[in-house]
Parts: structure tokens; C-alpha cells; sequence
């Protein structure tokens, strides 16, 4: 009994830097509707801040001096990222303001390594609270008490905020309808950097609170996020009560989910996030979310099937790929390899999301599941390359048919957060269970069978999968099943009403995309010998989906492009370079940024751009034709 | 006071507004007829400036306003009120004022709620209301009530009579009458031609994106021609 009060109270200490980042995240979100994956990294550069000036300033006074002065010098960051780099993409779609605040993230985490050095850092405890008192016979720290304390006091003061000021008044009014408000006389710009910089503080502030109970380390902001994003999801986006009722919620299942079995609580956070949105898509509190602008990027014009000139093209492609071992030597081969699985990763993303208009932010789950699909069969029950080559993607297919089922319920931007805690949680799970995974030890010993085995032959067998899932993927966009696919995307209401059955089609484009992302996975893992943790990774997830973006999010394979292009610069860059996260966020916002459209999407649109002039000869053309490609 | 010349407008692709040209006096009532989909509430979103992309002369008070944002066409007096309504319903009717206050114009009787609960008596009664939980007649003499709060030279109202009770009508008749003598010019749009011709000096006919007729009321009851190609169901 004695152990379960201990655990409630640490608990509710444990909520107070949950709710204080949360709340900012939700209100960020509630005005300008970003979903701001940097909350974690400005969560991190808060408490790498407040450790410098902790370590310095140890009085009672100081501790919380260096907290404030912490949190205010990263809202001062957050608010030299919103007026250069947010203001520009308040109305790109949301998926590209996911991957813009993602970039910003890994520019975080290598200019904390440069500025505080790799190790992780442990600070003082809070001067004047580092005392434990004795509840029930159990020593608790005096600090947990504060932040009991702490976390609802904050709430307050920010309900006080949003009630009985103007600004909050307006705050409230934005998040209702921003461009009303813009209507009625309130300047948006200063009113979305004020609610940023507030979000941000709170971020920083939340991060700094960990000082005394925890180390400060560079994957601070990962573990943070996907907790608060599960935490906003569950309480309902844009809603500060929701944000601290799930911080509670979320913080109570840790206590407890420990005392059954360490590491379930991840499991236990997603199976509520679950049940919550199906219960209630929008939240435990939350309301519905109505983008206020249609965000689209303009289209490229309608996709067609390639005509002659374009299957002549991709034929040569093909043949010079086939003939590429006479050109290059065993390690520029194993990279070409890398490329053709990096292809399939890739496209199967791209079906997903340019054909069927779900955004996944979780992709790599798929990968990962076909990757230990086939590493377990492997090494469990001896099977063969080539067994293990269907059963891996048929593992991802199966756990796609259940995780499917709970995503396609959601839209937008809650499918993104619920396919990213996806990922985690089989991150997770993988990483924990030592026994069955070998943890972060990996498995090795995946090798491909003997024909395989040549770097050469290893390579074909790449590219023969490449272009068949290439091939089979444009069959589908272009078949009956593709066009109910599209026109879900497009407009889901009048497909209702046509009789379409949007969840069916929907998941079952997930599971399709699932088990060619498997088989991407399973050529990975014979390529590589091993398998290890990362697969499952935010990092991987992204890979997807930098190569999508780089090829054109409004193409039918674009990613083709993007794959290659990415795969060979990144391979580059690792081997060249000490800071890769620094050069790739960088890379990732300036795409965003400057050429949303990507490579192939670009180039379609400039060769659309001069066909018209021509056709119209030198008539004025003010814009480049736009044809939707809507039907 | 608002002169508009050649204004174009589009959303996306689609191209709405063709060479609208309209302008309203000091002090003036003009409506803007035409049926649905002729581009009425186009046009007023493009004067304030709430589509993505316009192109023309747009002068407001001797200002070039074509250029400008929406709240700092709003700072300049020009009040938006959209057809939809779009009241903030989760904040109560105070609030909903509130959000629409805005310094007083030099030399101008500033709007205060209430004087706006003197112009429509029903809001009174509901102050602490949360706006969600009103009838529409309501929530439009709230959207009114919360422009006015900007204290606008000249008010853009979009169908101000749509959807609510005949009883209710007539009060917004008054109600706009009684702006008018305060001083408020305002740009009406309407599709019910018996409540535009009782509060309206001047009038505009769109089709399709395109002006058709202008001219006084008067002009338009000699030309039944008109009301039957342009404004008949
Ligand atoms: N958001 C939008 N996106 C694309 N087209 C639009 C949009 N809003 C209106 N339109 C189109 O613009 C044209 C003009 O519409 P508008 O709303 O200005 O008409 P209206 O005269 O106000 O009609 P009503 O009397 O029904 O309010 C219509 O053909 C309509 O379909
Ligand atoms: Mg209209």
C-alpha cells in the first residue's frame, strides 16, 4: 500500500515537466496549427542552459533564477525560428511543418554536442530542496514535492493568461479562427510569435525542472516527444486542461506500468492512446481541428501511366542500373544495393502518402518488422533467404492489418503523431526485450544465401525487387483501386457519398505499403548481416521521408529520384563529415523551405511551365498552367 | 470612401471576379445583388483581403489598401462581416466584443458594448453566454456587433438577413438604418431584394463574376427586365 502512495506521488512530480511541455506544445498548435516536433529539442537546450548557470549559481535563489534566465534564452531562440523559418510555412501542409521542426531538431542535437561535448551531463540538486522527507516509511525528495506543487500552479497562472487578458482573450479567439481575428484588426505575425515564445518558455522551463532528478543528455528531446505527443493526443490538441489531465494520466501509468513490468509503460501509454482516439478522435478535451486555409501544394497537373517517350526512359534507367557492377567496384556496389532498398523504402512511402493522402511519420515500423521478421526467422528456426524474403513483409503486412485498423480512424495530423507511436513503441519493445532481440547487441548473422552472396549478385536481386515494386506500386496508382485511393484523398466527404468505404481502402493501402516497406527491410537486413534497434527508428521514419519529399510529394514515384539522390549524398556526408545531424536538418529545412515540390515535382512543374508558353507562343502567360489533377 | 476599379480574384485556380468595379459614398447604404454563387461574398472577402490572391485598384479613404493585410485594412475603418458568421463560440458574447475592440478614431463616438447593447437589445440579455449557445438571428446581431467594436467607417455586411427570422430581419433593417445615421456607410450583399430596396441608396448587380447593372434603387424598380435575368430564382 505504502509503495503504491510513494509511486502515485513521484507520479504526479513526474507530470509537472510533462504538463509544463505539453501545454506548450498544445497551445502552439491551437494558433498556428504546427505541430512543433523542436518542443523537444527547445525541452533540451532549456535544461542544457539551466545546467551551465546551475552549476554556477547554487543558491536557493539561484537554482530558480537559472531555470528563468534558461527558459527565457530559448523562447529568444524560438522566436529567431519562428520569424525566419515558421512564418514562411504556416500554410504548407502539415507534414512539411512536421519535417521542418524535425530538421530543427537534429540542428539542436549537434550544436549541444559542439557547444556541452557528448557526454551527459549530471547537475546539482535544487540548492535549499535537495532534503527528503519520510511518507509512510519511504523517502521522498522534498523537490518532487515542489513539482507537485509546480505543475498545477503553472496551470493556473496560464488560465489566469488565457481568461483575464486581452492577449489570452485573443489567443482563444485565434484558436478558434485565426483569420478572423486577422479580420477584426489583431496582427497575426506578433500574436503567433507571442504564443510561440510562451510555448517555447514553457518547453525550456520543463526542461530545466529535470536538472535535479535527471541527467541531461542529447536524446532528451526524442524520449520527451513522443511522450508529450502521446500526452496531446490523448488530452486533445490545443487544449491546456487536456494537456494536464493526460500529463497525469500519462505520468500515473509510468509509476504503475513500472511495478508491473519495467518497460511496459510505453506499450501502456500507446494501448491508451488507442483506445482514447478511437473513444474520442479528438481528445480526451479537445475539439475538432478545422484547418482554417486549405493547404495544397499547387499540383503538377493530372498523373498519367508514362507514354512511349517515358517508358523508353525508365527502360534505359533500368538497363544502365542492370549493368552498373561493370562500372563500379564491390563497395560502390554495396552502396548502389543500399540505393535500390533505400527505393523500395521510398516508394512504398510514397503510396501511402502521395497516392492515399496519409502521412505516415512512423514508416520505419514497417521496415523494421520485415527486417526482424526475417532475422528472427533466421536465427529461430534456420529458414532460408529466400522463405525469409516473403515472411518478412508478410510479419509487417500482419502487424499493419491491427495497427492500421486504429490509424486510418484518424486524419491528418493525428494518423502522423499515431504512426510516429507506432514506431516507438515496436522501437521500444525491440530494444527491451533482450532476450528475443538481443536489445541493442542487435542479431547477426543474417546472411544471404549462397547464389546472394556476391556483392554483384546480391545487388541484381536488389534491383529486381526494386523495379518490380516499382512497377507493381504505378500498377495499383493507376488501377480501380488507385483511383477510389485518390479520390478518398482528395475529397473524403463526396467519396463517402459515392460509396466508397474509406477506412477499408484506406487500410488496406496501409497494409500494402507496409509489406513492400517489410520487404525493403528484409533486404536490408541480409545486406547488412544484422539487424539492430535504429531500424525502427525516428531517424529511419524520416530517411522516408526526406526521400519523398525530395523527389516531389505530389508525384506518383518521384521518390525514385529522391532515394538515389538522398542515399548516395547521406552515405557521403556520414563518412565525410563529423556533424551529419547539423548538415541534414539544415538540408531539410532549407528543401521545405525553398523547393516543397522536390526534385521531380520541380522539374515537372518548369516543363508544364515552358510546354504552355509554347503552346500559347509568346500570349502572356502569367502562371504556370495549374491543372488539379482532381478529377 | 471605397472605391474598388478592375478587381479580379481567384481561388486557386479558379478565377471568381472579373473587372468588378464598384464605389461607395460617405454616409451611402449600397447593396451588391445577384444570385447564388455570383460572387457577392467574393468580392467582400477580396476587399478586406481574405483570398489568396486579387488583383486591381482597391482605395479605401484616399489609402491604397490592395496591398495591405487584413487587420491593417480593419485599423484603417473598413469592418468585415462575413456571411458565415464565424462568431468565436466558445468565448461568451462579452468576449466576442471584446476581440473586436479597437482603439477610438480621433474626433469619433467610440463603440462601446453598450452602445452596441442599446442598438440590439436582445444581446444584452445574454452577455455571459457562451456564443455557440445562441439562435442565428443572434449570433448575427453579435458578428455586427463585433465589427462595429473595431469602430469602422464603413462596414462590409454579407448577407445579413440570410437564414433568420422575418421578425429578425426587420430589426437588422433598423439596425442598419440607424448606422446609417450615425454616420457608417456600409456595403451590403443580398440575395433578398425586398430587404435591400428598404435600407439601400444605391445598388450593384453581379453575375457570374461580372457587374451587370448599377444604379439607384429607383432605377432598378424601372427595369424589371433586370430583376428578371439577373435576380429571379
Ligand atoms: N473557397 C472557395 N474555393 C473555390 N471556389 C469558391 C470558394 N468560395 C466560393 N467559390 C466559388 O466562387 C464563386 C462565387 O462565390 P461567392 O461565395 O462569392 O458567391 P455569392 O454571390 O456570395 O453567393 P451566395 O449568395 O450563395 O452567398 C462560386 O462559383 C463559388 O463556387
Ligand atoms: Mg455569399
Amino acid at each position: 500500500m505504502d509503495l503504491y502512495v510513494v509511486q502515485f506521488l513521484t507520479g504526479l512530480a513526474n507530470a509537472a515537466s510533462l504538463f509544463l511541455v505539453a501545454s506548450g506544445l498544445s497551445l502552439i498548435f491551437g494558433v498556428t496549427r504546427i505541430v512543433n516536433f523542436a518542443h523537444g529539442a527547445f525541452y533540451m537546450l532549456g535544461a542544457y542552459i539551466a545546467y551551465s548557470l546551475t552549476v554556477r549559481w547554487q543558491t536557493p535563489l539561484g537554482f530558480w533564477a537559472a531555470l528563468l534566465v534558461a527558459s527565457a534564452a530559448v523562447a529568444v531562440v524560438g522566436v529567431i525560428i519562428e520569424t525566419l523559418l515558421l512564418r514562411r510555412i504556416y500554410n504548407a501542409p502539415e507534414l512539411l511543418q512536421l519535417l521542418a521542426t524535425f530538421g530543427i531538431t537534429l540542428i539542436a542535437e549537434d550544436a549541444v554536442r559542439l557547444i556541452w561535448g557528448p557526454e551527459d551531463l549530471v547537475g546539482p540538486r535544487a540548492a535549499g530542496l535537495s532534503g527528503a522527507v519520510s511518507i509512510l516509511g519511504n523517502a521522498m525528495p522534498i523537490y518532487d514535492f515542489v513539482l507537485i506543487l509546480l505543475g498545477p500552479l503553472v496551470f493556473g497562472l496560464l488560465w489566469l493568461l488565457l481568461h483575464r487578458s486581452r492577449w489570452g482573450l485573443l489567443v482563444r479567439a485565434a484558436t478558434q479562427d485565426r483569420d478572423m481575428v486577422n479580420a477584426l484588426g489583431v496582427n497575426q505575425k506578433w500574436l503567433f510569435t507571442g504564443v510561440f515564445a510562451l510555448g517555447v518558455f514553457l518547453a525550456a522551463f520543463g526542461g530545466g525542472l529535470q536538472i535535479p532528478r535527471d541527467a541531461v543528455t542529447h536524446f532528451m528531446d526524442l524520449s520527451i516527444i513522443t511522450e508529450v505527443f502521446v500526452i496531446v493526443v490523448i488530452g486533445g490538441l490545443g487544449s491546456i486542461g487536456g494537456a494536464f489531465l493526460a500529463a497525469i494520466i500519462v505520468s500515473q501509468l509510468n509509476a504503475f506500468g513500472i511495478l508491473i513490468l519495467p518497460g511496459i509503460s510505453l506499450v501502456l501509454m500507446f494501448a491508451v492512446m488507442a483506445v482514447v482516439l478511437v473513444l474520442r478522435p479528438w481528445g480526451l478535451l479537445g475539439k475538432q481541428v478545422v484547418r482554417s486555409r486549405i493547404a495544397a501544394l499547387p499540383d503538377v497537373g493530372a498523373w498519367k501511366p508514362f507514354d512511349r517517350t517515358g517508358r523508353l526512359a525508365v527502360s534505359l534507367a533500368v538497363f544502365l542500373a542492370v549493368l552498373l557492377p561493370f562500372l563500379l567496384g564491390d563497395y560502390g556496389i554495396s552502396v548502389a544495393s543500399e540505393v535500390m532498398i533505400a527505393i523500395i523504402f521510398a516508394i512504398s512511402l510514397q503510396f501511402l502518402m502521395s497516392v492515399g493522402g496519409l502521412d505516415s511519420f512512423g514508416h520505419a515500423a514497417n521496415l523494421g518488422l520485415g527486417a526482424y521478421g526475417a532475422a528472427l526467422c533466421v536465427q529461430y528456426f534456420g529458414m532460408s533467404m529466400e522463405l525469409a524474403m516473403l515472411t518478412g513483409p508478410l510479419i509487417a503486412a500482419a502487424f499493419a492489418v491491427v495497427a492500421g485498423w486504429f490509424c486510418v480512424r484518424l486524419s491528418n495530423i493525428y494518423f502522423a503523431m499515431l504512426t510516429l507511436a507506432y514506431a516507438q513503441i515496436l522501437w521500444s519493445i525491440v530494444f527491451q526485450w533482450v532476450d528475443l532481440t538481443g536489445g541493442d547487441n542487435g542479431i547477426v548473422g543474417v546472411w544471404p544465401s549462397e547464389w546472394a552472396a556476391s556483392p554483384n549478385a546480391y545487388y541484381w536481386l536488389t534491383t529486381a525487387c526494386a523495379v518490380g515494386v516499382v512497377l507493381a506500386i504505378r500498377y495499383l496508382t493507376f488501377s480501380p483501386f488507385g483511383y477510389s485511393l485518390r479520390a478518398l484523398r482528395d475529397s473524403p466527404m463526396r467519396s463517402a457519398t459515392i460509396g466508397i468505404s474509406q477506412r477499408h481502402i484506406q487500410h488496406v493501402a496501409f497494409v500494402i505499403s507496409a509489406f513492400f516497406a517489410g520487404l525493403a527491410g528484409v533486404l536490408f537486413a541480409f545486406q547488412k548481416g544484422s539487424i539492430f534497434p535504429d531500424a525502427l527508428g525516428i531517424s529511419t521514419s524520416v530517411d522516408g521521408l526526406i526521400m519523398v519529399l525530395l523527389g516531389g510529394f505530389n508525384t506518383v514515384s518521384g521518390s525514385v529520384v529522391g532515394a538515389v539522390v538522398y542515399k548516395v549524398s547521406s552515405i557521403w556526408l556520414m563518412s565525410n563529415t563529423d556533424f551529419p545531424r547539423l548538415i541534414l536538418g539544415s538540408v531539410i529545412v532549407v528543401l521545405v523551405v525553398l523547393f516543397p515540390q522536390g526534385i521531380v515535382g520541380t522539374s515537372q512543374r518548369l516543363l508544364e511551365t515552358w510546354r504552355t508558353r509554347r503552346r500559347l507562343g509568346e500570349a502572356n502567360v502569367g502562371a504556370p498552367a495549374q491543372k488539379g489533377g482532381v478529377a | 470612401m471605397l472605391e474598388v476599379a478592375k478587381l479580379n480574384s481567384w481561388y486557386g485556380p479558379a478565377h471568381i471576379l472579373f473587372d468588378v468595379n464598384l464605389n461607395v459614398m460617405a454616409g451611402e447604404v449600397v447593396a451588391l445583388l445577384g444570385r447564388n454563387g455570383a460572387g457577392k461574398s467574393t468580392t467582400m472577402k477580396s476587399i478586406i483581403g481574405l483570398v489568396n490572391r486579387r488583383e486591381g485598384r482597391l482605395v479605401f479613404r484616399n489609402d491604397e489598401i490592395s496591398n495591405l493585410a487584413p487587420f491593417e485594412i480593419s485599423r484603417k475603418g473598413l469592418g468585415y462581416v462575413p456571411e458565415d458568421r464565424r462568431i468565436f463560440t466558445e468565448l461568451t458574447v462579452e468576449e466576442n466584443l471584446e476581440v473586436g475592440r479597437q482603439p477610438a478614431r480621433e474626433g469619433g463616438n467610440a463603440w462601446t458594448p453598450d452602445r452596441i447593447y442599446t442598438l440590439f437589445p436582445n444581446l444584452a440579455e445574454m452577455r455571459k453566454r457562451p456564443a455557440g449557445r445562441m439562435s442565428g438571428g443572434e449570433q448575427q446581431m453579435l458578428t455586427i456587433g463585433r465589427t462595429l467594436m473595431g469602430n469602422p467607417y464603413l462596414v462590409l455586411l454579407d448577407e445579413p438577413s440570410e437564414g433568420i427570422a422575418p421578425k429578425i430581419v426587420e430589426q437588422m433593417a433598423e439596425a442598419i438604418i440607424l448606422l446609417k445615421r450615425e454616420g457608417v456607410s456600409v456595403l451590403l450583399s443580398e440575395q433578398n431584394l425586398h430587404f435591400a430596396r428598404l435600407i439601400s441608396d444605391r445598388c450593384y448587380i453581379l453575375e457570374k463574376g461580372i457587374t451587370q447593372f448599377s444604379g439607384t434603387v429607383a432605377e432598378l424598380d424601372s427595369r424589371p427586365d433586370l430583376r428578371e435575368t439577373y435576380l429571379a430564382l
